[in-house]
């Protein structure tokens, strides 16, 4: 079991950044927004862009924890019937496309619980799924879920946000491949301040823990992912990507804008990266 | 029988707390607040001068003598909790939790509300206690419920028109723990039925359970016994655990929660969650709920704005799995029924979701001996619905 964790593709990633001391740029995207075919050739831009780990975003009826542009991506993916099994099967064509860098799955609980946690489990490894963030699923509630993840080599990580203080090290007793830092108090989405004491809060963590930090909801700009760099091990861009998607959605359906509308993306991510 | 919920939140293998680690600690401190107060005599005693002087209790165990002879069975008694101030049993858990509120000093209060009831009740609570009042309620239901939009904005609340999924009451549920997320630090959410993460389903049913020890020391002073059945409308809940709960141990008291079937439980039209829902994870808590193979919710339909909710309370999931309480359905057109029999032979009109009460009594009261004994608990009045009602009895609207 050990070595299946060692070798664990985003654990390379974060030790081969910390040794050339870059932070990763990790995108957000709903997968099967607008359509399966389509994320795989956004994972593909994505790469190109510069993106070091990528959030696949399970679509979900019920997304708790996130803001309306997300909330608006899963309801267009929905309409297509995107399930688990077609998420991973879009991972692994990105995959035999040659996409390489590590996948991290984003998903509300209920869906994997109703695939059952066994068989949810064992499709991840077949799909090289690195890690795993379940946003309603609490350090209390998780105990199964970090077992079945560590017997089959996918990381459970968590979220601490700024009210978590005490239950901090708590959640960092049991963190695996990285720790989600929450900036703000709220759900997803674009926003231009962040909870005062970020710094503190993302600092306290660091403290903490040998894992990498990342620090994501709110950060959309070259700017912010800057700002944060300077203090943690990654930033996650999810609703600005997103919504970049949504905007490109009448040119990526059609047959000769769709190019372009791919490029807008790659454009808006590369942007995100610092060279 | 073990007490339930244990610590973690848990009945059985229901409940627990599925929330954004934000709120982790905002309901931890709700919980130790709760049983810091929860024997306190001074916060009882100012929660039933409230429930005494303001809201009317206690409420009148009625014995519905013309309606008990209609169906010529068993003998019927309604808990009025319709006769509440603001015309259901969501005070009861509004006041409760609204002096908690106080307490823990805070001085805004976010609901999510279905009907409507439990939003001007908590509309009422706030001005009672001078506290700021937003209220989520889905775009579809403000539709449905225009007079309770008003009375809530008479009250001095905001409402919030909730634009996203269905636009019902789950989707206010969501929009409402969303707002809580972002405005935890000053911002007390009043939940409005036995749902959502640990502490509320205990939380909401102890100042809801008022309903039911009026009831068995009404029927004691009635009938010189308990009761044979008690029946009790479920969407979330509350007034039907409420009831259900100061009986559990009586295991000669059968416990009757009636859902809405709406346009029939074979079709996709209907918020029959203990008929045909499965197991999951919903609004921060483990029970039966309607969703696909994939665990999507799916929408629910009634025509009571209030049981219009594809999830159910963790206690009831409970009750059902140990076979202590019983869930039936009741379609729109049988609760429409029920409502118009209830009005015409006992001249009151019962909210839409009480109505389905009705409507189961009248299939299993006939069955039952006269020397038998149930109390339907009448948690609303229908003065809401009465436009909406008019619209199926008159205007040849279709359910």
């Amino acid at each position: 079991m050990k070595e299946a964790v060692s070798n664990n593709l985003m654990e390379q990633t974060f030790r081969r950044l910390r040794e050339a001391g870059e932070t990763a740029l990790m995108p957000f995207i709903t997968v099967g927004d607008p359509d399966p075919d389509t994320t795989v050739d956004i994972l593909l831009q994505l790469e190109q862009a510069g993106a070091d780990i990528v959030e696949l975003g399970v679509p979900y009826s019920d997304p708790l924890a996130d803001g309306p542009v997300i909330q608006r991506a899963s309801e267009r993916a929905l309409v297509h019937g995107i399930t688990i099994e077609t998420c991973l099967e879009t991972a692994k064509k990105a995959r035999n496309r040659g996409v390489t860098m590590p996948f991290v799955l984003f998903t509300y609980y209920n869906p994997m619980l109703q695939m059952g946690l066994e068989q949810f489990f064992t499709l991840l490894r077949q799909a090289d799924i690195s890690g795993l963030i379940v946003p309603d699923l609490p350090f209390e509630e998780s105990e199964e879920v970090l077992r079945l993840g560590d017997e089959h080599g996918i990381l459970l990580v968590p979220l601490v946000a700024p009210t978590s203080s005490e239950r901090i090290s708590l959640i960092l007793s049991r963190a695996r491949g990285f720790v989600y830092c929450v900036s703000s108090l709220g759900v997803t989405g674009e926003r231009s301040d962040f909870h005062k004491g970020v710094d503190d809060f993302i600092a306290s963590v660091k403290a903490g823990t040998d894992l990498p930090v990342a620090v994501g909801f709110g950060i959309s700009n070259g700017e912010q992912v800057q700002r944060f760099s300077r203090i943690c091990d990654g930033t996650v861009v999810g609703s600005a990507i997103v919504r970049k998607i949504e905007d490109s959605l009448p040119l990526l359906q059609s047959k000769d804008q769709r190019e372009q509308g791919l490029l807008q993306i790659r454009d808006f991510v590369a942007q995100l990266k610092i060279r | 029988m073990k007490q339930v919920p244990d610590e973690h939140g848990r009945f059985g293998p229901f409940g627990g707390r599925y929330v954004p680690e934000t709120l982790m600690n905002a309901l931890i401190e709700l919980e130790q607040s709760y049983r810091k107060y929860q024997d306190d005599p001074e916060f009882l005693e100012e929660i039933g001068y409230l429930l005494k002087q303001y809201s009317g209790r206690e409420t009148p165990l009625y014995y519905a003598e013309r309606l008990t002879k209609h169906l010529g069975g068993a003998k019927i008694y309604l808990k009025r909790e319709d006769l509440n101030h603001t015309g259901a049993h969501k005070i009861n858990n509004a006041i409760g939790q609204g002096i908690l509120a106080k307490r823990m000093g805070k001085q805004k209060v976010i609901a999510e509300t279905g009907a409507g009831q439990h939003g001007v009740a908590t509309a009422t609570v706030a001005a009672l206690l001078g506290m700021e009042c937003k209220v989520f309620m889905g775009e579809e239901d403000t539709k449905r419920q225009q007079l309770n939009v008003f009375r809530m904005k008479l009250l001095g609340a905001e409402v919030v028109p909730v634009m996203s999924g269905t636009r019902t009451l789950k989707d206010a549920c969501n929009e409402a723990l969303r707002y809580w997320v972002s405005h935890v630090q000053d911002t007390f959410y009043i939940l409005g039925s036995a749902t959502g993460p640990h502490p509320y389903p205990m939380m909401v049913r102890n100042f809801q359970r008022i309903i039911g020890d009026e009831t068995r020391r009404q029927i004691l002073e009635a009938e010189g016994r308990l009761p044979d059945m008690l029946v009790a409308a479920v969407g979330g809940g509350s007034n039907a655990i409420g009831m259900f709960y100061p009986f559990v141990e009586d295991s000669d008291v059968r416990l009757v929660g009636v859902e809405a079937a709406g346009r029939g439980v074979d079709t996709d039209y209907h918020a029959a969650t203990m008929t045909k829902g499965t197991k999951g994870v919903f609004q921060g808590s483990m029970s039966y709920l309607l969703q696909d193979a994939y665990g999507q919710v799916l929408p629910a339909h009634s025509i009571s704005a209030g049981l219009d909710y594809p999830g159910i309370g963790p206690e009831h999931s409970y009750l059902k799995d140990i076979q202590r309480a019983e869930y039936y359905p009741i379609t729109d057109q049988e609760a429409l029924e029920a409502l118009q029999l209830l009005s015409r032979l006992e001249g009151i009109i019962p909210a839409l979701e009480s109505a389905h009460a009705v409507a189961q009594v009248a299939k299993l009261a006939p069955k039952m001996k006269q020397d038998e004994v149930l109390v339907i608990c009448l948690s609303g009045r229908g003065d809401k619905d009465v436009e909406s009602i008019m619209a199926y009895t008159e205007g040849g609207a279709e359910l």
